[in-house]
This record gives structure tokens, sequence and C-alpha cells, in this order.
């Protein structure tokens, strides 16, 4: 495998999804390759960094007040 | 997620209230969840007006279904689905532009499927990175940069939480599809990423 095959495998990896063959062979590169080794470990981190900074902003703003009339007047003009 | 109704029997009179057609507490199911879920949709539609149009069609959709609501997943997660659909459809409604494409930030690689750039190490953990406010502020600037067909499938599967058939459903499209989108969205919003986190030596304040 080489390391652009890698990178298009890396979902099908964690998903587990590869057979049994193509996982050994996926394991075998990385156990050669530290480039690839880091590039799986900064997809990994844009993971969590992504669904963390996206999750961890409290939404505290407020539905402006128009809207919230607007919401409820078309609830009453169903 | 933790619901806003606090305990569940708390959820559960509400919503018992809602369905005897309680005018407030239908404004208090606006004013609670409102910002809440004003965000599910702004992330989905980066167009304000759009996202407020989304949420007001989403609690008429709440309104309206909140009789078959079942009580299998919780009001919040219930409500943030339909959220999710109402913005969906916001995006499908409109006029199809032109899309930027994502290749550019894609990886590269050499004749021989070599890296073109060799991947720089990320030293630090996730958990460090993300105590980082401004990396923060950053990441979703980034996730904002994402073409929007990409975009979503990041926002539905890694943010939301829907699995790869669920995306595919409310997509429209095959697993397949959301599969590829998603790898390709977390490869570009890694390229994006990358530029902040290896800034050049000497420009990190």
């Amino acid at each position: 495998m080489s390391c652009r095959e890698i990178a298009d495998f890396i979902l099908a990896y964690l998903n587990h999804e590869l057979s049994a063959a193509q996982s050994r062979e996926f394991e075998r590169h990385l156990a050669i390759c530290p480039a690839c080794v880091r590039y799986i470990d900064s997809y990994n981190k844009t993971v969590q960094l992504g669904k963390a900074a996206w999750l961890e902003t409290p939404a505290t703003e407020p539905v402006p007040d128009a809207l919230v009339r607007a919401i409820l007047e078309a609830r009453k003009a169903k | 997620m933790p619901d806003s109704h606090g305990s569940e029997a708390g959820g559960a009179r509400l919503v018992a209230r809602l369905r005897a057609g309680d005018d407030a507490a239908f404004e208090q199911l606006v004013r609670e969840n409102g910002p809440v879920l004003l965000r599910v949709a702004r992330g989905f539609l980066r167009n304000e007006a759009d996202a407020g149009d989304a949420l007001q069609d989403a609690f008429i959709s709440i309104f309206r279904g909140i009789a078959q609501y079942n009580f299998q997943s919780s009001l919040e997660s219930w409500m943030r689905r339909i959220v999710i659909n109402s913005s969906l459809m916001k995006i499908r409604a409109r006029a199809r532009r032109p899309e930027a494409a994502i290749d550019d930030l894609l990886p590269k690689f050499v004749e021989d499927g070599h890296h073109a750039i060799e991947p720089r190490a990320w030293t630090e953990t996730a958990e460090s990175l993300v105590e980082r406010a401004e990396l923060r502020a950053a990441v979703r600037a980034a996730i904002d940069r994402l073409p929007q067909t990409y975009r979503t499938v990041l926002l539905l599967r890694d943010i939301e939480e829907l699995d790869t058939d669920e995306a595919a459903r409310v997509l429209d499209v095959s697993p397949g599809t959301v599969k590829v989108r998603l790898h390709r969205a977390r490869q570009a919003l890694r390229t994006l990423l990358d530029a902040m986190i290896n800034k050049p030596e000497g420009s990190r304040s």
C-alpha cells in the first residue's frame, strides 16, 4: 500500500470496513511510515477538535424577539 | 447532552402542556430551546435569514408533531432532528450555485504514491488544543469555509452524530457518497487546521 492509498482508506480502516488482508497491509505500511502515522494522528485530532470546538461554544445568544413572535404567530395562523 | 428542561419529569410535564395547546408552554419551548436550535440551523445555513426561516419551519413541525413525539429520544434531540431536516430543505430549495472545489484542500501525492508534502506532527493532544479559545474560534471558521456539500456531511456525522445510513437518508444520497464526502471534508478540515496548528516558527504568539 502507498501513502496515497493509506490516505484514501483511513475512514474505511477506522470504520473496520477493510478486509483482514487489507487491514494487515494498512498496518504494515504504518509500521514503516512515520509520515502516514502523523497524518492519521492529525486526522483523528481534526475530528475531535472539530466536534469539541463546535459544541463547546455555548448557545447563549437569545433568539431575536421578532423571530420568537413570528414563530408563535405562525402557530396560531395554522 | 443535558436536557434544558432539567428532569425527565419536567420534560414530560412540558410535553403534556404542549399537547393541551397551552400557549405559555409553546412560548417557553421557543425561548428555552430556540438558542440551541437556532445554532444548529445557523451551522447548516450560513445566512441569518435562512436560519431564522428554517427555525420557524421547524417549530411549526414541532408544534404539529408534538402529539407523535414518543419519548424515545430526549425532547431536545427530537427537536434537533427536525431543525436539521428543515435546514436541509432550505439548502435544497435554494438555487444551486456552483460549488467551490475541495481538491485544493486534499492531500497531494507524487507519482510513486508518497506524500508530496510530508505531514507534520501535531505534537499537542486534542484536549490541549481544544483548550485554546482562539483555536476553537478558528476551527469553527474553518468548518464554515468548507464547501457546502462537505460541510453539511461533516456537521451531520461528526457534530450531530447521525450514523452513515441516517445521514444518507436525510440527504437522499447513497451511504457510499456520505462516506466519501465525510472523508474529504475531514481531510480538507485537517489541511486548514494544519496551517493554524503548525504556524511557521516565530509567528506563534
